[in-house]
């Protein structure tokens, strides 16, 4: 975005970040010391395990049969890619994550032009808005799952009083995008708030004096302006709504089909303790992951928040 | 009070850049000397130096004869003021002016009585338990100033301290620091990209470009006699007019016609060996209405006629633009200059020639006028590499 | 007349904003309150009020074991997480050194990251280590997947840290020590304490972790009780019970909610967005 800034000060290489004295070798030592434990952490409870997950998915290993584990090559894999159950888990996973973020991304821009905008009660309307995004995720999913539980639910009575919805596939996934939904839009809304603000309203009054209607204002001027911000809401929700599993857990407990790659990966570890499987599942999941995240940074060209770490 | 010396102070970052290069300045005890360049030139690198916040890389800087290099900024005992004032937003004005007191752990009654001093002297009384959030742009700013004087350092270094204020503000706050400075006496280094305030202020100028020491002088020296072609067109506003010129049996032919060169004029560039091709330089002043002049004082110079672009009318005299036609003077230096004022790009279709005039000149825009100039005035300029070949000591 | 329409349109999307944020949440308060005979009436409002599910679940053990579980987990990850990433995010903010833009890309990795491609090595490695099922066991992920929320949350705070301020007190005779402690660390301390309440959500709120690497009372926190509040009591309906139990697990995030509106919002867009 840099380039439609005009610097307010002349440009100053003499001054700036270099500012930092005491010798350079210091400073560097300074901030690997400081990063150092941090690094550690993340390294050990994230980077070992990634390995020695590639290796378990190598292996048999049942945790009920533990002294046939044996290394056997891809066969784990071609077994979770050539099963049903795996490509239905994905398909659902798939078919929540786009749903669910598309749906997200009208409603958070709705919201974040409201909390952005409005002339009234603006501080409740933000406070308000944060409880979706604060609350538990099991404690709303039970929330909702007792809303369109037959008898007991509100919702159940005002909508099908006479239907057990949650045990009904369809019905059941559009609970399941509801109850996300409802969680993360105002999570979106906030990325998506602190993008509008870097809409300047001297842009918007200069487009409305150039002729522009408030919507051509809004197709035209804001969301190219906040295109950046647009992007990273979207990588990071399509990243984690790919992740579901809480409201699944909840409301269905994977059952008729709803079950997300993430329930099973538990299933088949906790349930099943198959390691084995399960890792292969952890790194089938991982990789869906990183294209996602690749497709998103090379394709739309979304920038990675805080890449550009020192500078500014 | 003390005495600074920069002897062949200079900067080199890891990555090889060269930000001051070899700067040797003598700033004598009591002296207010300004720095002053265009951006990037490295002044401020060089304040930031005499401060202890960035390390110098070669040369020595001596306060009192004593070479400070490896001193901290703490027991360098010089203060600074800020471009950004640099108020500490969580104390209070009272707080943020006794902080360098209460680090040397000067007692609590000498602290109250150096503070109130200091904020009678600056007119601050009444803001003393504020905030600085709630101060305007300028009490921030004699905030700033009251931190670095309760304390008695031996120097105040200032990073551009004005540069944040509005214009009226700015030149009413010139005043005062002009006045502070020569109430307490203290040497004083002064950073600014604003050649009026250098003008204004300084008992001595350092003119600053790419990381080299251009020129060093009293302002009227600069003004009068600049080295180069930079220094000449950096100082003064509006700023001298440049215009090529070729140096041939002693007379220049130039895009303002023939001017044959004056006695001192040729004595000074027969000296320094005067290249063929050569820029000449006028500055706004020497030129006048001829219709003003009688015969006798325009045999002192060259006239040409033109025509008005734009008139501006400042009542005690009237500033006059026209375009010359021709070519017009290119060097790094002019280059560097334009780029620095925003104006690289502006000069379309010859040079453009700022003269003042007398507020009784009849000259009227878009009418063509008669334009005498003092050629006894002029500088000359190499350009290849900028020297004033006009030059005296 | 115009300025009061338009009023008067923002306030009424305004309380759609309310309805839409709060009706779900009132609702299970609405069934915490529920009596046993009214539970299942499909009523918004309860018809007779109790605060039995209350009393029933802070006299069960499994209950209050599960609070002291979560309050204590989520304090500890979120003291260690903060203390790391400012040291971290001030390193990023503040110093050049080799190597800090591959920390970057890591805490992005691993934002990123699908947590449940780390439970199945995670699940082996603890088994192995005796880790699985303690406090350590779960405080571990969560600081890990806290870090880079704490350091691109504080790295955002201390850029906007005038550091010019650190040089001015160098001139006015502070020692290193000194600028930071008085001056650097109160401008800094906003920033740390809204980073804090952003971890400490996230760990409040984890229920993978939480659900696969436990297996007893001794470390389950309470989303993971939850759950299983289900299964445990098959004679009895837990519907109000686990809704009081999330009624009590929501008050603080409620409070942090009320008291830090604005911190929270300031947190979660400074770090996310800037691009």
């Amino acid at each position: 975005m840099s380039h439609t800034v005009q610097q307010t000060r002349p440009a100053r290489p003499d001054k700036g970040k270099r500012a930092v004295s005491e010798g350079k070798k210091a400073e560097r030592k300074l901030g690997l010391l400081l990063c150092a434990p941090a690094a550690l952490v993340m390294l050990a409870v994230t980077g070992y395990p990634i390995v020695y997950s590639i290796w378990l998915s190598l292996q048999r290993y049942d945790l009920r049969f533990p002294d046939q584990q044996k290394f056997i090559g891809i066969d784990n894999y071609v077994t979770v890619l050539t099963n049903s159950y795996w490509w239905t888990a994905f398909g659902v996973t798939t078919l929540i994550t786009v749903i669910s973020v598309a749906i997200e991304l009208v409603l958070g821009m709705g919201l974040a032009l409201v909390m952005h905008r409005t002339l009234v009660m603006r501080g409740l309307v933000r406070t308000v808005a944060l409880i979706p995004y604060g609350i538990v995720t099991v404690v709303a999913a039970f929330s909702w799952r007792y809303a369109w539980t037959q008898d007991t639910g509100y919702l159940a009575r005002l909508f099908a009083p006479e239907a057990a919805l949650l045990t009904e596939r369809v019905p059941a996934l559009a609970i399941i995008v509801l109850a996300e939904v409802w969680k993360t839009v105002p999570f979106m809304a906030l990325l998506l708030m602190a993008g509008l603000a870097l809409v300047p309203d001297d842009l918007l009054k200069a487009a409305s004096m150039d002729g522009a209607s408030a919507w051509q204002r809004f197709t035209k001027v804001i969301i190219p302006v906040m295109k950046p911000a647009i992007l990273v809401a979207l990588l990071f929700r399509t990243l984690d709504a790919f992740r579901v599993f809480d409201n699944i857990f909840v409301l269905t407990n994977g059952a008729q089909q709803t079950g997300s790659v993430s329930m099973q990966t538990y299933n088949n570890l906790i349930k099943g303790l198959n390691l084995g499987i399960g890792s292969t599942m952890s790194v089938l999941i991982f990789l869906a992951v990183a294209v996602i995240a690749f497709l998103f940074i090379k394709v739309f060209g979304t920038s990675a928040p805080g890449g550009d770490g020192g500078k500014r | 009070m003390a005495e600074i010396v920069l002897d062949k102070v200079t900067k080199r970052y890891p990555d090889g850049a060269l930000a001051v290069s070899d700067v040797d300045i003598q700033i004598a005890d009591g002296e207010f000397i300004i720095l002053v360049g265009p951006s990037g030139c490295g002044k401020s690198t060089t304040l930031n130096m005499i401060a202890g916040l960035e390390d110098i890389s070669a040369g020595e800087l001596r306060i009192d004869g004593e070479r400070v290099n490896e001193r901290a900024p703490k027991d360098r005992d010089i203060a600074m003021v800020f471009q950004s004032y640099a108020l500490y937003p969580h104390m209070s004005v009272r707080e943020n002016m006794a902080f360098p007191l209460r680090l040397a752990k000067v007692d609590k009654a000498t602290v109250t009585r150096k503070v109130e001093e200091a904020a009678r002297i600056l007119d601050l009384t009444q803001h003393l338990d504020r905030k600085p959030g709630n101060l305007s742009g300028g009490q921030r700013q004699r905030v700033a100033m009251g931190r670095a004087i309760v304390r008695n350092p031996k120097a105040f270094l200032m990073d551009e301290p004005l540069s944040n204020l509005d214009a009226k503000l700015r030149v009413q706050m010139r005043t005062s620091v002009s006045k502070l400075q020569k109430r307490l006496g203290t040497t004083t280094v002064y950073v600014t990209h604003d050649q009026t305030e250098a003008m204004t202020l300084g008992d001595r100028v350092v003119v600053m470009r790419g990381g080299h020491v251009q020129q060093i002088g009293s302002p009227q020296f600069l003004y009068e006699q600049p080295a180069n072609l930079f220094v000449a067109g950096f100082i003064g506003s509006p700023s001298m007019n440049f215009l090529p010129a070729t140096l041939e049996n002693s007379e220049l032919h130039t895009p303002l016609g023939a001017i044959p060169l004056t006695d001192r004029v040729r004595r000074l560039a027969e000296a320094a060996n005067a290249p063929r091709e050569v820029i000449i330089g006028l500055r706004p002043e020497h030129f006048e209405d001829a219709t003003l002049l009688d015969d006798n004082e325009k045999s002192r110079g060259g006239t040409f006629n033109a025509t008005v672009d734009v008139l501006e009318s400042m009542g005690s005299d009237k500033f006059a633009y026209f375009t010359v036609e021709g070519e017009t003077a290119t060097s790094a230096e002019l280059d560097e200059l334009a780029a620095d004022a925003g104006s690289a790009d502006l000069t379309d279709g010859g040079a453009q020639i700022i003269t003042r005039l007398s507020a009784a000149s009849q000259a009227t825009e878009g009418a063509e006028t008669t334009i005498w100039f003092d050629a006894d005035k002029l500088q000359m300029f190499d350009p290849s590499d900028g020297r004033n070949l006009t030059y005296t000591e | 007349m115009a300025a009061i329409g338009a009023k008067t349109r923002w306030a009424l999307i305004d309380i759609v904003v309310v309805v839409y944020a709060l009706v779900p949440v009132l609702w299970i308060v609405s069934l915490s309150f529920k009596t046993k005979e009214t539970l299942t009436d499909g009523n918004f409002v309860p018809r007779s009020w109790t605060l039995q599910n209350y009393v029933d679940i802070f006299n069960t053990t499994v209950f209050l074991r599960a609070l002291v579980n979560s309050i204590g987990i989520a304090l500890i990850a979120t003291a260690i997480a903060v203390v790391l990433g400012t040291m971290a995010a001030y390193a990023i903010a503040r110093l050049d050194f080799p190597g800090k833009q591959a920390l970057v890309g890591v805490s992005l990795l691993i934002a990123m990251f699908p947590q449940v491609s780390l439970v199945s090595p995670l699940f082996e490695m603890e088994r192995g280590l005796g880790l699985f099922d303690t406090w350590p066991g779960l405080i571990l992920p969560y600081i890990t997947f806290a870090l880079p929320l704490a350091i691109y949350t504080l790295s955002a705070f201390f850029r906007e840290i005038p550091w010019e301020l650190e040089k001015a007190a160098k001139m006015d005779g502070a020692t290193p020590a000194q600028a930071f402690r008085r001056v650097i660390a109160p401008l800094a301390a906003p920033g740390v304490f809204t980073t804090a309440i952003l971890v400490f959500i996230f760990c409040w709120n984890d229920f993978l972790f939480a659900i696969s690497l436990t297996s007893t009372e001794a470390s389950r926190t309470v989303p993971a009780a939850l759950s299983f509040f289900t299964g445990s009591s098959q004679f009895e309906d837990p519907t109000g019970t686990i809704s009081a139990a999330a009624v009590v697990i929501t008050v603080p995030i409620i409070l942090f909610v009320l008291f830090f509106q604005r911190r929270i919002v300031a947190g979660l867009t400074s770090g996310a967005v800037k691009g």
